[in-house]
């Protein structure tokens, strides 16, 4: 019976390998072996969506995928989106509208939103709420997240209408 | 009166309020970055995911912690086996209540001005007995959080179930007494009159009479409370990495439960995700861990996982409430009788007890009115449900919910319409300073400039007018306000002269650095309200240098000067104050080194954007890094009997007032669906008074959330427990808080009545929100309901419970 | 909240994948999407002593047309039937139901096998299944069995798969020209469990509803076919007084266990509603 497993994963770039003990979840993975922080154990039974993050492209939750069930898989972070840049523009639109504040929700909450410009660029606010209604926000009444989000649609379909 | 009002009775004699504006007479009118929508500087870490919570830091040989909680809400400890968890791989220790009670002193969460105040001394981890679910009773520590989890579910507990006590009515009654040594189940009663109530409503022409219930509620941070506690033997100091509200009050509580010198105690919050009241109490879990960091000599984590943040944050909001209102046939408020039962689980809370919320449900209950009389009664009483305490809006939603009710109530049956009726009745803006019947003390407050501008951006009779088409056509809209005030920076009057180790003061050190730019520690805390963004706008403002010049620091004891963190809407009130007087107090030793270097006058000078300008020219005289290289790297080159002195630091307490009182007014739009029961909302608006406004863009946001908040209460949020007091919902699943699709967009819009008991004007704006949501969703629920003849009354606001008024189940 | 210490085991194919679970027996627990599985986990609710993850086995995955039905492997997640053209196009009723499913994290890792086999009655692919009429292929050491949904949830989070079974694909016959369909639910909060939902399919024949299924959702300890509902719609036209006359049986037939927030009284006063704004939609 293997309770730990050799496990390689292309994380946010750059492959890596790992003994993983099979009961660990990929969030605590990041945090405890990788030192990526800015993935957040919010509930840890997949209901809060601060531990939002990619695999294979996809949004998942990622206390509710085993790190070792990723193996050959493609993970992205909120790190990994950040120094790449691919989330600059949401992120300028989040700081600009103050569409944060304790910023535990925020790495999530960027990873959907980013998630959402890909999936339904044409979204209204209702969308973009409904969209997002799977990451919990203590501190913001939702309605900035939903206007920085808005802004980046716009502010694409316009580039979009032009070229 | 027939007792003192608890929250004022320490209060100074009036000062005569004189005109301070924002500038010392003679100076430039400068307001630089106050009143601007500046994006905070400390948000871009945070949206990168690299922030620094307390979970995010590394130690080496840190340990961890799990806790054995009692899974009954009330049984005696009979046998507790730690022998196989001590043997289970990973582990470091295993204690239990009485290998704690060594090394942590009790504590009891009671205090002098809250007269007759009960409470049993409360241990870290329970001994004998556990009283509720979800109490601690054991303490697992392993190498990993896992292992620890391991190990916890080895612990062998043997229990004697006994009698629980769940409802507050039982509780009331006393059949089952929760602490024999107490003799009841009372925590605290308080009784006010004004005396002639009963004469007001004899002489009234209209009376109305509701009761209301309200749900238990818990804060629900993001971020679970955590605690890493690291005691050094070599020097008897502890540090404590704490995502705390308040660290100058953990340490002084630290030094005193585990006797160590407070000087030697370091408490650092560095980012801290979420308090609203949840993080600014002591915690036995967290008491226990420090005790264990202590006792092992090495860093100890605990990380609350969110099944026990559910039995273990503090509970707040389990009212019952009846309240009468007389008024005469004009329309005229003439008295408000209300008599609250509030259930506060099996201990008051230290070191703020668990009184308060009762209490200021009393002290602001009918306050944005005009009547003279007031009666009041509140009982407290303990059960065997998991503790409460000051959660945001401490007892404002209850008494705003209460208060909006039944004033709705009243204008129904005397046929005014609900604006028309608060207009009547709202306390004249032109009549402050005015004493309210409970005794608190306004200073001034804009009640009717607020319900002017709400009803505008509404546009109230297009509303109106809409909802009474749409009702034709079989939808069911409603429309509601409340009126509210708000507690906001406290003085010393709130906890301080109650015997807490609070400090209702807060101080702010500015300096100048080398490079001209300037760094500021205040002892207020960061928890993302925008703190450290608005005292950077401020001292900016006050020193005269642009934004992207200052650096802000907060949430370490052992560097920021001493102060009460962030409870009460203090943060920009008080701490706000302490930044601008030391602002002001820097630039003016800037200038004297100025001066000196030029050799003119000190008052020909002044600063602006970075640059010391002669006053009477506008000439450009030195950048302000001239002056910090000069000041520090060439003193030699100053007069000689000159000492540049380019750090201070000020403080502020408010003292005048025992709050700077806040106000507000909001409108809710609803739409019931009459054959589900379900309940849409679709806009909200909300019009508040906090003062100067320093961000409108954080103010907005803030309020926003503050409104989500008190929606998540009126409509989603209750920690339910059974008749065993086990508490059924005790997840994020089945606990419902509120998400962004059932949100409405929320219009937001400022008066501003700046308090003259500060330069500043500031007054708080955290709780108003969350204070008036409540009561203006069931305001506008039961306006929908009007034409079925039903009514709610009993939070939240289920389906089901709006299908109950209805009659359809 | 961490999971207890388990095994893992990756097989490659699904006989390799049996084998596992023919060893372990009842100490195994299969993983799909691992959105119940994990969260149970993660509460020490659940303690297997080894995972067997069938992900790796791809001829569990897929969606495809022949014979008259639409085969849909097990392992295929929620946001491939939300994407599916063949689905919105064969088997509307899904496209219908799958944006009530969580939230898109949650689509994009939970799959359509894991939901049926979980059997939350609350869930909406039970319900659906009934609905539709779908055939569940199930693969034992033994072979291959087939079940109809409607023999296969037999109590609360009971099916008729057996512990050393697998839950392969699900068969969905093809519906000819006439038939509509309406997903309807109700949930405290969008992507929560419902209190209620319904799936309905009618055939509109000259008017006349044809072929009735009602499935309802969060109304009892399974997913629940509304007969006696559907027998007081067959054959007729919508008006009132059928709506009413389903409504009524429907009351008799449904037999509802409360949740935190709903009594049974609420939950069967909800399905009646849905019922009516079911029809309402099927015939509109």
């Amino acid at each position: 019976m293997d309770y730990e497993i050799e496990t390689t994963m292309t994380l946010n770039g750059t492959q890596v390998t790992r003994r993983i003990a099979a009961r660990t979840h990929l969030v605590d993975f990041l945090r405890e072996e990788m030192g990526l922080t800015g993935s957040h154990a919010g509930c840890e039974h997949g209901v809060c969506g601060a531990c939002t993050l990619r695999v294979n492209g996809d949004i998942v939750r990622g206390c509710l995928t085993l790190a070792v069930a990723c193996n050959g898989k493609t993970i992205d972070t909120i790190e990994g989106v950040s120094d790449s840049g691919e989330a600059a523009e949401m992120q300028h639109a989040f700081h600009e509208r103050n569409a944060l504040q304790c910023g535990f929700c925020t790495p999530g909450m960027i990873m959907c939103a980013i998630d959402l410009v890909k999936n339904k660029p044409a979204a209204k606010r209702e969308e973009i709420r409904e969209y997002i209604s799977g990451n919990y926000c203590r501190c913001t009444g939702y309605h900035a997240i939903v206007d920085a989000i808005e802004a980046v649609l716009i502010s694409k379909q316009r580039l979009g209408g032009k070229s | 009166m027939s007792q003192d009002i608890v929250n004022s009775t320490t209060t100074t004699p009036v000062a005569p309020v004189v005109d301070r504006p924002l500038q010392a007479p003679g100076t430039r009118p400068q307001t630089g970055y106050i009143g601007k929508s500046e994006p905070r500087a400390n948000a871009k870490r945070l949206l990168q995911g690299r922030g620094s919570y307390t979970d995010d830091l590394r130690f080496p040989r840190l340990a961890q912690v799990a806790y054995f909680r009692s899974p009954h809400a009330h049984a005696k400890i009979k046998k507790l086996d730690l022998s196989k968890a001590r043997v289970a791989p990973g582990v470091i220790a295993v204690v239990d209540g009485y290998a704690v009670r060594d090394i942590c002193s009790p504590w009891m969460g009671v205090l002098s001005h809250l007269k007759g105040i009960r409470s049993p001394l409360q241990f870290p981890l329970a001994i004998e007995r556990a009283r509720w679910q979800g109490e601690p009773v054991a303490a697992v520590v392993a190498e990993t959080r896992a292992q620890a989890e391991d190990a916890r579910d080895l612990v062998e507990a043997e229990w004697e179930e006994l009698p629980v006590v769940v409802d507050m009515r039982d509780a009331l009654a006393g059949q089952t007494v929760i602490h024999e040594e107490l003799g009841d189940n009372i925590c605290f009663h308080r009784e006010l009159d004004t005396g002639e109530v009963d004469a007001a409503f004899a002489k009234a022409d209209c009376v109305v009479e509701e009761s209301y219930s309200f749900g238990r509620h818990t804060g629900v941070c993001l971020e679970p409370r955590i605690i890493l506690a690291d005691y050094n033997a070599g020097e008897h100091s502890l540090t404590v990495h704490h995502n705390t509200q308040s660290p100058h009050m953990m340490q002084q509580l630290f030094a005193k439960h585990f006797d160590i010198p407070e000087a030697n105690i370091q408490v650092i919050a560095k980012d801290v995700g979420g308090g609203f009241g949840i993080k600014v109490h002591t915690y036995p879990d967290e008491m226990c861990t420090v005790a264990l960091s202590i006792m092992l000599r090495r860093p100890v984590k605990f990380v609350a996982d969110r099944m026990e943040s559910m039995v273990s944050d503090i509970h707040a909001r389990e009212h019952r409430v009846k309240i009468r209102l007389a008024a005469d046939k004009a329309g005229n408020i003439l008295a408000f009788d209300l008599d609250d039962l509030t259930a506060i689980g099996p201990y008051s809370v230290y070191p703020r007890t668990s009184g308060i919320e009762g209490n200021q449900v009393v002290n602001l209950t009918g306050g944005p009115y005009k009547h003279k009389q007031y009666r009041a009664k509140l009982d407290a009483v303990f059960t065997n449900k998991n503790v409460t305490c000051q959660y945001r809006a401490v007892g404002h939603p209850i008494a705003a919910a209460v208060t909006e009710g039944i004033v709705d109530a009243a204008a129904i049956k005397l046929g005014i319409d609900p604006a028309e009726f608060r207009r009547r009745n709202l306390i004249r803006d032109d009549a402050y300073p005015y004493t309210f019947p409970s005794g608190i003390r306004f200073e001034k407050l804009s009640h009717h400039k607020c319900l002017d501008k709400l009803l505008e951006i509404m546009d109230y009779p297009a509303l109106r007018a809409e909802q009474a088409a749409l009702r034709k056509k079989g939808i069911h809209r409603g429309i509601g306000l409340a009126s509210i005030i708000e507690v906001t920076s406290p003085s010393a009057a709130f906890y301080g002269v109650g015997g807490a180790p609070i400090s209702a003061q807060d101080g702010a050190t500015l300096r100048l650095d080398v490079s001209g730019m300037v760094t500021v520690l205040c002892g207020v805390t960061e928890q993302g309200q925008g703190t450290d963004a608005i005292f950077g706008q401020i001292a900016a403002t006050a020193v005269g240098v642009s934004l992207d010049k200052v650096r802000v620091l907060t949430g370490d004891t052992r560097v920021t000067p001493y102060g009460g963190g962030t409870w009460a809407s203090r943060g920009a009130g008080i701490g706000g104050e302490a930044v601008l007087q030391s602002g002001k107090a820097l630039k003016s030793n800037i200038l004297d080194v100025a001066a000196a270097m030029l050799n003119v006058k000190k008052v020909t000078l002044d600063i602006i954007d970075n640059t010391i300008i002669d006053t009477t020219t506008g000439e450009k005289k030195l950048p302000l890094a001239e002056v910090g290289r000069v000041a520090y790297f060439r003193p030699d080159t100053l007069p000689m009997n000159f000492q540049s002195e380019l750090t201070v630091t000020r403080h502020f307490v408010p003292r005048e007032y025992a709050f700077t009182f806040a106000n507000g007014v909001q409108g809710s739009l609803v739409e019931v669906d009459p054959d589900t029961g379900f309940i849409k909302m679709l806009k909200h608006w909300c019009v508040g008074d906090c003062g100067t406004v320093i961000n409108p863009l954080l103010v907005d946001e803030q309020t926003r959330g503050g409104i989500v908040q008190g929606i998540g209460g009126a409509m989603f949020e209750e920690c339910m427990y059974d008749e065993r007091g086990q508490m059924l919902n005790a997840n994020l699943a089945d606990y419902l808080v509120p998400m962004s699709f059932e949100m409405p967009d929320i219009v937001t819009a400022h008066i501003e009545t700046p308090t003259k008991t500060s330069e500043l004007g500031a007054k708080g704006a955290g709780e108003n929100g969350t204070a008036g949501a409540p009561a203006a969703i069931m305001n506008a629920i039961n306006d929908a309901l009007l034409p079925f003849n039903a009514k709610v009354r009993d939070m939240p606001f289920t389906p089901e419970r709006v299908l109950k008024a209805l009659g359809k189940v | 909240m961490k999971a207890p210490k388990f095994a893992y085991a990756k097989p490659a194919t699904l006989p390799a994948a049996l084998a596992l679970l023919d060893q372990h027996g009842e100490e195994a627990k299969v993983l799909a999407g691992g959105q119940s599985l994990v969260a149970t986990l993660n509460m020490r609710l659940s303690s297997p002593a080894i995972l067997i993850d069938i992900t790796g086995i791809a001829a569990l995955s897929g969606i495809s047309t022949a014979n008259g039905k639409v085969r849909i492997g097990a392992l295929t997640r929620h946001c491939d039937i939300e994407r599916s053209a063949e689905i919105a196009k064969s088997v509307p009723l899904l496209a219908q139901a799958v944006g009530q499913i969580a939230h898109a994290a949650i689509r994009n890792a939970g799959t359509l096998g894991g939901s049926i086999a979980f059997a939350d009655p609350a869930a909406e692919w039970p319900a659906c299944m009934l609905a539709v009429d779908a055939e569940f292929i199930i693969a034992g050491k033994s072979g291959e069995r087939r079940v109809q949904a409607r023999d296969f949830f037999k109590g609360l989070y009971t099916t008729a798969l057996q512990p050393k079974e697998i839950l392969v694909a699900i068969e969905i016959p093809l519906l000819g020209a006439g038939y509509r369909s309406a997903f309807l639910e109700l949930a405290r909060r969008h992507g929560d469990y419902a209190i209620a939902g319904v799936a309905a399919i009618a055939k509109l024949d000259a008017g006349k509803f044809r072929d009735v299924r009602l499935a309802y959702l969060g109304v009892g300890a399974t997913p629940i076919l509304a007969k006696g509902a559907m027998a007081a719609i067959e054959g007729n036209a919508y008006s009132a007084e059928v709506v009413a006359a389903a409504q009524q049986a429907l009351g008799r037939e449904l037999d509802p266990i409360g949740d935190l927030y709903s009594a049974p009284p609420t939950k069967t006063h909800l399905a009646r509603v849905l019922t009516g704004r079911a029809l309402a939609a099927i015939a509109a």
